[in-house]
């Protein structure tokens, strides 16, 4: 995608402006998908109007940490991500593959599923981005697509929005992830809720994009507004939690040993909550079923973990049946062998398993300590 | 007979110290229960039916734990009368809530409840089938979920491994789409170290997990019992969390009792 079509490359769109972009989605076609509270979080579900994004909310996380707070403002944007992730909607959680029935002596396979809706995703920040090109290259690029990716996935049309605030679990500017939006987007905008404005300076990234921002109201951005914009997108770039991935593939080979495996090993849960979260994650366990006659069977596809017994289940036991083991193997493989797989790290940087994880686990420090650092346990009270 | 000629499985469903309210989800299962009915014989089901055909039986369903000299004998005969048994519940797999007497003194129990404790017999503890016999499934729960019971069956007549998945309650509820309430409330769940099969009702409504399906596959309730704390809990709070229907798992009372101990 590329700034070719666009009037304005850069524009500024008023709060009344942005308003009319989820109708503009939805008459082309669109069903749009953001942020919104829900059960005392920020979740992703369908949206059909501004007023169902998190207007004056915000988060507070810590490793086992989230609380939703109040802001002063009225901004829709002034949080970070929540538990969910896109991959709700791209790689759902169950899904039903086959319908077969019965017919005589034979069976009939019924393809029941409808086609996916053509989403619009509002509010896809950074770490999305490339947690969505993550699993672009594993579910898709690969030498075998999967459909049910591949049909959900095709014209998304993203609005990206810039982070303005990092979390204290934000480490995408360690992951080189963040919290710029650089590519892949429709529509970028930064929000400035402040001193009475609440404005969005917007980018378009792709012709489509500009096509919608054409009806939007746009004025061009002044360069002392676009230099607002991108100072306060330069503050969320400064982040307390901090990842070293120097050489870390060859680290983590190297030290399948360290007794650092079995300190987390007695913290770790096993809940699978980590993998839950993380939206590079893409395992999934497919579990036929019939019923009592045997005149109906149903595949599903569901979400799986590395966490589980089952997932190393071979003939006479599961391969990894220790703590550690499946710690040590999720951790390896999302910051190493993920770089010799696919190309890239798994690990985007959104810190949603260091939230997430009942036990306050710290993928950023178990790193530390096995680097050799210092490891203290950051667990907020 | 069934429509393939074959001599249909006979169900027998026997029941000892307990509530019946797993009987009643097979019961329950309206749906399903007339095919079930169709496709196996149920040979012996004194909670549903009069009738009550000798064994042996294909398969027998084990409803309630032992709790007296007679049933620990009558498991017996109920096993040598089954070609496969399955229990179903809490009760039946790990003692059920009667075994909070377990860890304190019955005889005590025995005076303070009944006018006439002579007319009491019963053991000290409250076990669990597999104490006493050999358990060929046990389909957890408190009570067991018909989906899953008929999961059970319908697998176990067609041959194949039933889908019945022993990782936590939390894999189901991060499927659902929940958000975490231990996370995001502070709420003390113990869903992290209990087996999937509820569908993870109590978290989907704003409840901390009650434990009602025991310990999963690898649980670490030493690590959760440090996050309860955490989280504001004491340790008897703790203890008494642990001490639900699966509280005679050793797992469950292991927590317990070190919980007790730090008191």
């Amino acid at each position: 995608m590329q700034n070719s079509a666009g009037p304005v490359p850069r524009a500024v769109v008023t709060l009344e402006g942005l308003r009319r972009l989820i109708p503009l989605l939805e008459r082309r076609g669109y069903q749009v998908a953001g942020p919104t509270v829900r059960d005392g979080a920020i979740v992703y579900e369908t949206l059909k109007k501004l007023e169902d994004l998190p207007a004056g909310w915000t988060d507070e996380q810590e490793a086992g940490r989230y609380r939703l707070k109040q802001r002063e403002d009225a901004a829709l944007f002034g949080y970070n991500v929540g538990p969910q992730s896109w991959k709700k909607f791209l790689h759902p959680s169950t899904i039903e593959l086959i319908h077969i029935e019965r017919n005589g002596e034979g069976v009939r396979v019924l393809n029941q599923s409808s086609p996916p809706p053509h989403y619009a995703f509002l509010g896809v920040r950074a770490c999305e981005l490339a947690a969505i090109r993550v699993q672009d290259r594993v579910l898709l690029e690969d030498r075998f697509a999967d459909p049910v990716y591949a049909s959900r996935r095709r014209g998304v049309f993203m609005v990206a929005v810039q982070c303005t605030r990092a979390a204290p679990t934000c480490f995408c500017a360690s992951m080189q992830c963040g919290p710029r939006a650089r590519q892949d987007f429709d529509l970028a905008l930064t929000e400035i809720a402040d001193k009475g404005r609440h404005l969005f300076v917007v980018e378009a990234g792709s012709a489509a994009g500009a096509e919608i921002l054409r009806e939007m109201d746009p004025r061009e951005a002044s360069p002392a507004l676009c230099q607002e914009a991108d100072e306060a997108v330069e503050r969320a770039a400064v982040q307390t939690r901090q990842m070293d991935t120097a050489g870390i593939r060859d680290l983590l080979y190297q030290n399948f040993e360290h007794p650092r495996w079995d300190h987390v090993a007695a913290r770790c849960l096993t809940c699978a909550n980590c993998t839950m979260v993380c939206p590079t994650c893409f395992c999934t366990v497919v579990e036929d079923v019939s019923d009592v006659t045997g005149s109906h069977a149903e595949r599903w596809r569901r979400w799986d973990s590395c966490f589980t017994q089952a997932f190393s289940y071979i003939h006479g036991g599961s391969v990894r049946p220790s703590v550690k083991s499946r710690y040590r193997q999720w951790m390896t493989h999302k910051l190493a062998s993920w770089i010799d797989q696919f190309g890239s790290s798994g690990c985007v940087g959104c810190g949603r398993c260091i939230t997430w994880c009942p036990a306050g686990i710290d993928i950023t420090e178990e790193v530390r300590a096995i680097r050799g650092g210092s490891a203290t346990s950051s667990r907020a009270l | 007979m069934n429509s393939n000629g074959r001599k249909k499985p006979k169900i027998a469903v026997f029941k000892f110290a307990s509530c019946d309210g797993c009987q009643l989800s097979l019961l329950d299962a309206e749906d399903e229960l007339l095919a079930v009915a169709g496709v196996v014989e149920i040979a012996y089901f004194p909670e549903a039916s009069r009738s009550m055909a000798k064994g042996p039986y294909d398969v027998g369903l084990v409803e309630g734990s032992i709790t007296t000299h007679h049933d620990a004998e009558r498991i017996q005969q109920v096993r040598r009368q089954c070609h496969k048994l399955v229990t179903i519940g809490a009760c039946a797999t790990a003692g059920g809530i009667q075994a909070l007497r377990n860890s304190r003194d019955i005889d005590e129990f025995i005076r303070v409840v009944y006018a006439t404790p002579q007319y009491i017999s019963t053991l000290k503890l409250s076990t669990p089938i597999a104490e006493h016999v050999p358990v060929d499934f046990e389909l957890r729960g408190c009570p067991i979920n018909k989906a899953q019971l008929i999961e059970l069956i319908s697998a176990t007549l067609a041959g194949r491994k039933p889908n019945i998945p022993t990782y936590s309650v939390c894999m189901e509820c991060k499927r659902r789409a929940n958000v975490c309430i231990a996370v995001a409330e502070g709420i003390a769940c113990l869903g992290p170290v209990t087996q999937a099969g509820c569908g993870a009702i109590c978290p989907s409504f704003n409840r901390g997990c009650y434990g009602c399906y025991g310990p999963m596959e690898s649980p670490n309730t030493a690590s959760l019992v440090e996050q309860f704390r955490i989280l504001g809990q004491s340790d008897p709070q703790i203890a008494r969390a642990f001490r639900g229907f699966n509280a005679w798992a050793w797992q469950f009372r292991k927590a317990s009792e070190e919980c007790e101990r730090h008191e």
